[in-house]
């Protein structure tokens, strides 16, 4: 039977594959995939949490989630275009301007 | 039974398709998996008993993001692969398995210490989307508010970031060249 465990390690998991991700990725593009993981998987353990222990504010917390990845995706996109206008590349070491 | 093999089968295809996400070189390639991953996150919300996160999931994130991310694609040279330069793997690697064992812990630790309390139980027949409209427009009232305030922001911003004419202000404008006409 699938407990509550097998959703958190899933959960955990799928975190760390986001994880790796952001630390592994250059490409600004590639580093909001990987922050579109990361938000899914702490979605999943909100709730299954909330799912087996009988309560429903994972199921809301989940739903805010989903709404502060929505904006994110609205205003970081909009800046990488404009970074990529500016410079021509979404290279995440072309961001190193103030590196002495 | 079933739900047991519907488990292992999304956990695997949503385990595998994130790796592709990770380890693509081809931008295109990362997008679609990544939205076939959250399709099948959406297979265990239904899974939880909780229908109404499901459809928000597909609706949101497979049909909103990720139309927003192919429109921002459009901007981008998508077709040519994606070089980034690489150093210090190793280290990367050690990191996300460490970071991989801490998380499951800090995640199971209190799980398995104490007996929590559910601070809003669900009521005996209540569907699921009654439940959070009941929740949602009752105790989280103002967080829901917020949450509109912020998404009309991030609307605003999303649109003047990528408008051509940021720099202009566009209520002037007529007045400006009124001006230069009568010069």
């Amino acid at each position: 039977m699938i407990g509550l465990a097998h959703y958190l390690v899933l959960s955990g998991i799928l975190f760390s594959i986001g994880l790796f991700g952001v630390m592994k990725r250059k490409n600004l593009l590639m580093l909001f995939f990987s922050t579109e993981i990361l938000l899914n998987a702490v979605n999943i353990g909100f709730v299954a949490v909330g799912r087996f222990y009988g309560d429903m504010s994972g199921q809301i917390f989940a739903f805010f989630i989903i709404a502060v990845a929505a904006s994110e995706v609205a205003v970081g996109l909009g800046l990488i275009v404009l970074w990529y206008k500016r410079t021509g590349s979404i290279d995440l070491d072309s961001l190193q301007m103030m590196k002495g | 039974m079933y739900e047991v093999i519907a488990f292992y089968t999304f956990s695997l295809l949503t385990i595998a398709l994130f790796g592709v996400v990770v380890i693509s070189k081809n931008a295109l390639y990362s997008m679609s998996a990544l939205a076939g991953g959250m399709i099948f996150i959406a297979g265990f919300f239904f899974m939880l008993e909780a229908e109404f996160l499901g459809v928000v999931q597909i609706i949101v994130y497979t049909g909103a993001v990720m139309a927003l991310y192919a429109f921002g694609m459009m901007f981008f040279d998508t077709t040519k692969e994606v070089r980034e330069r690489v150093h210090a793997q190793k280290v990367i690697y050690t990191l996300a398995i460490l970071v991989a064992v801490c998380v499951v812990f800090i995640v199971s630790g209190p799980i398995v210490g104490q007996k929590m309390q559910a601070l809003y139980p669900s009521i005996e027949g209540v569907g699921n989307i009654q439940m959070v409209g009941l929740l949602l427009f009752t105790k989280y009232l103002v967080v829901f508010e917020l949450a509109a305030i912020m998404l009309l922001v991030a609307m605003i911003s999303g649109i003047l970031l990528v408008s051509d004419r940021m720099n202009l202000d566009l209520t002037l404008k007529d007045e400006d060249d009124k001006e230069r006409e009568m010069i």
